[in-house]
């Protein structure tokens, strides 16, 4: 969610205070300060409930090893195979959905008209709108059939398909946030470039997309992040084997999949749980650098136009 | 390209024979017939929205960009139709320039700014580019200030240089008519002085048709001023007098003509 | 017309049929998985499905208690989530003076909504129920499911509320009002369509959220419904994963029937938010 450039200031000081307005400032100063409070917290419980496992197994241990046998005599808690499967279901949906995501954008920036941009708007919202678990429940009906036939696999639970699914889940953000970058480059320079005997074709590939160019590079970032951190389409989709995958038509088991499938059958304080939450400090960190690159980003290119 | 018979020679002249133009339903502009002489500067003076904008983007049809807009009567260009089947309004751009009344320099360095014309049109040879580049920014009376740093950001030049930078830019494509909407009402006065020494020296290859509502400004730099006005909210504007700068501004013919450059409304 | 022309326009064409078609593709995507939904779930609604509990293992029956413990979680959640997200909005757009800090609290909002829901679901097992001792119940859910609406209706507020003309607070400041007052009466109800709306839009996707319940809040099976807020329930969401993993011989027409009734709900009521946010607009126009 944007917060779009404002030019309106706040306002001067006001005309009389009184003590009630210093009283209630100060409780809407405290929430205003929650988001940092949360974040912060986030990382905090995730870390000391991971501590056991820091202490215990060892954070290079789980960084490099490459097997996850968490329930055997002697656990092995190997992140590899994870986050290879992270990897896998991320970087296809990425590769499936960003041309398409970002043609789209353009389209709808660019060639469409007023009534054709606000329906094409305002679905793609509703998309966006779908719970993951429905994602999920309609890939089983649909994608994993068909990919198991198309490829004649044994089985159609497989990287590929939790990765064509998350192609379609991610497309809202990167479609809305590339319209937005799109959108938000002048008028005024889309007329000089038409004004210099320039097609709207050339005007947009020349001059819109080269000058929107680092809010798309955000939108496809935050569609990566949400990639990452999607849980429960490719915890149902995915097949959920712990190996490193050979092939798109493996079973892999995601980071995401993995905590929301061991997780509630775990010993309270127990090993296994407090890998987990390390695990989940791992994701939180990964997603947390993407949507801070992507946010200062965006904050760079808003200021841009600001002139 | 088909050089009608008037012009002696010189290329860019127009003939506007019974122009409006029509927005959904409401006509913004009626009836204006005008002669447009090559080589020369035509200054559309007038109280603000009377419709100079909308007939300057008549001529290189970037209304056709604006939405609903309908044009109707003849625009000529040299003789040749400009809303006729055979010429497109992207080829009739390469000829008909246009500046912006706000700079509106891309987002990419001066050189590439300068530059973006021509490699549209195809130009790839790098000394012919730095030729064509040179050329324009000597003409936009820019050349002095940035050639030694071609490669830095448009961004980085103060508004008066941008503005010089988007005349370079649209000379660039060698255009046979340049139109400028308020090209200078954005800046200060120091730079207005510079881009009017500009026009100065451009009419020599160039027409330049140039929208203003600072009548010493149309009265300093043009040769020929077309005064349009609307006479009330609901009536679309119209062309009430043409003539040479130097009669007009002394003499005009109409009431309303008179009492505009007076002073006396606008 | 010459050839670099003819070329143009047909790169214009073939740019436009490219693009057009991917945002075509998407916008087909999206309808295809609305009336796909619909399609297959709408034939298994009826009085008994709403209104009756699970039977035989989940594969009979209705999903009532399921339904009503999204209801509860979701108002919970409204509740924990409104007060501080719209307080919180007020400050960023009325009192948050221009400043580094303040850059950092927006950069920790909006990076608070790219938190993956199952790191929302860890942090609320951690925080709420193992160390505060809530134990897996709606209040445990409904703390966690507000931390994940909170950045929307934050930005849905400061966003509502930065629409409002200067001239406005400045009329009544100039009245002798004092801000709080003038954020109250004049700011805050001009701005409450769009606060309103954005919030429901925001909530109505915590009630689709499978992840941040998994651990806090949502149980397998329960027939009676929730008698406080102590209380563990089941949960649309969860229903669905569960009915489509964990239960042999899937009963599909169960499965269809309750993600017809979630993707409809949210729908319909974030459909109707939005119309009455365009009325309330077309009635006041800045």
């Amino acid at each position: 969610m944007l917060t779009p450039p404002s030019s309106r200031r706040r306002l001067g000081r006001p005309v009389s205070s009184r003590a009630a307005d210093g009283v209630v400032k100060r409780i809407i100063s405290l929430s205003g300060v929650l988001a940092i409070v949360i974040l912060a917290a986030i990382g905090i419980f995730l870390g000391l409930n991971a501590v056991r496992a820091l202490h215990d197994v060892g954070f290079w241990t789980m960084a490099t090893g490459t097997e996850w046998y968490p329930t055997i005599a002697e656990p092995r808690f190997g992140f590899v195979p994870l986050l290879a499967g992270s990897a896998a279901v991320t970087l296809t949906a990425l590769l499936l959905s960003v041309p398409v995501s970002i043609a789209a954008a353009l389209f709808i920036s660019e060639f469409a008209n007023r009534r054709v941009k606000d329906v094409a708007k305002s679905i793609i919202e509703f998309m966006a709108a779908v719970p993951s678990v429905v994602y999920g429940l309609v890939g089983i009906a649909i994608v994993v059939p068909w990919v198991k036939e198309t490829f004649e696999l044994d089985s159609g639970l497989s990287a590929l398909s939790g990765a064509i699914v998350l192609a379609f889940m991610i497309a809202p953000t990167i479609v809305s946030i590339s319209e937005d970058a799109l959108h938000a480059v002048p008028d005024e320079l889309r007329q000089g470039s038409l004004a210099l005997g320039n097609t709207r074709w050339q005007t947009s590939y020349k001059v819109v997309l080269p000058s929107a160019s680092s809010g798309i590079l955000a939108a496809v970032m935050l569609g990566m992040g949400r990639a990452i951190g999607e849980t429960m389409a490719v915890l149902m989709l995915t097949g959920n084997a712990a190996r490193i995958p050979g092939s798109l038509f493996d079973s892999v088991r995601t980071i995401t999949g993995t905590i929301a499938a061991e997780m509630g059958s775990v010993v309270q304080g127990g090993l296994h749980q407090s890998v987990l939450f390390a695990l989940g400090l791992v994701l939180f960190s990964i997603t947390f650098a993407i949507n801070l690159v992507a946010d200062l980003v965006l904050e760079k290119q808003r200021k841009r136009w600001r002139r | 390209m088909v050089t009608g018979p008037a012009n002696n020679g010189a290329k860019g002249s127009f003939d506007l024979k019974e122009v409006s133009v029509t927005y959904g339903s409401e006509t913004a502009v009626a009836g204006v017939s005008m002669h447009i002489p090559p080589c020369a500067v035509t200054a559309l003076i007038g109280p603000s929205g009377c419709g100079k904008s909308t007939l300057l983007r008549c001529l290189n049809r970037m209304n056709d960009e604006l939405g609903n807009a309908t044009v109707g009567g003849t625009i000529l260009l040299d003789g040749v139709d400009i809303y006729g089947k055979e010429l497109d309004p992207v080829e009739l751009r390469t000829k008909v320039g246009q500046v912006f009344q706000k700079p509106n320099p891309f987002p990419m360095s001066i050189y590439d700014n300068v530059a973006y014309g021509p490699r549209t049109q195809g130009i790839r040879r790098r000394a012919e580019l730095d030729e064509v580049v040179e050329r324009s920014l000597k003409r936009s009376a820019l050349w002095g200030e940035v050639k030694k740093d071609l490669k830095k950001h448009a961004f980085e030049l103060s508004g008066g240089q941008q503005q010089r930078l988007c005349i370079a830019r649209a000379l660039a494509t060698q255009p046979e008519v340049v139109l400028m909407d308020e090209p200078a009402s954005s800046l200060d006065p120091i730079s207005t002085q510079q881009i009017e020494d500009t026009i100065a020296e451009l009419k020599e290859h160039v027409t330049i048709v140039i929208v203003t509502h600072n009548m010493q400004q149309a009265a300093r730099i043009s040769d020929q001023t077309a005064f349009m006005l609307r006479e009330s909210m609901e009536a679309p504007a119209e062309l009430i007098e043409v003539g040479e700068t130097r009669v007009m501004f002394t003499n005009p013919r109409d009431k309303r003509t008179e009492a505009y450059i007076t002073g006396r409304f606008g | 017309m010459n050839r670099r022309i003819r070329q143009a326009r047909i790169a214009q064409t073939v740019a436009v049929a490219v693009t057009g078609t991917a945002a075509a593709l998407v916008v087909a995507a999206a309808l295809f998985l609305l009336v796909y939904i619909t399609v297959r779930g709408l034939p298994a609604i009826s009085w008994e499905f709403l209104t009756d509990v699970p039977r035989q293992q989940m594969k009979a029956g209705g999903i009532f208690p399921v339904i009503m413990g999204t209801l509860a979680l979701t108002l919970a959640t409204a509740a924990l989530s409104l007060p501080v997200g719209v307080a919180a909005g007020i400050y960023l757009s009325e009192y948050a003076p221009r400043s580094r800090f303040t850059r950092v609290i927006r950069l920790s909002i909006s990076n608070m909504a790219g938190v993956p829901s199952i790191v929302y679901g860890l942090f609320g097992l951690a925080l709420f129920v193992i160390l505060m001792g809530i134990g897996k119940s709606i209040l445990a859910g409904a703390l966690t499911l507000a931390c994940l609406t909170l950045p929307v209706i934050i930005t849905a507020t400061e966003e509502a509320l930065r629409q409002i003309p200067t001239d406005l607070r400045q009329a009544s400041l100039a009245l002798g009002a004092t801000r709080w007052r003038t954020i109250y009466k004049v700011v805050l109800p001009a701005a409450a369509p769009g606060i309103v709306t954005g919030s429901i839009l925001g909530l109505s996707r915590a009630a689709g959220e499978t992840a941040p319940i998994l651990f806090t809040a949502a149980v397998y099976y329960k027939r009676q419904l929730p008698d406080s807020v102590f209380a563990d329930v089941m949960a649309l969401p969860y229903h669905i994963f569960i009915l489509a993993t964990q239960v042999t011989g899937r009963p599909d027409d169960i499965i269809w029937g309750t993600a017809f009734v979630l993707v409809g709900g949210v729908t319909a009521i974030s459909v109707a938010a939005a119309a009455w946010r365009s009325a309330q607009r077309r009635k006041v126009r800045w």
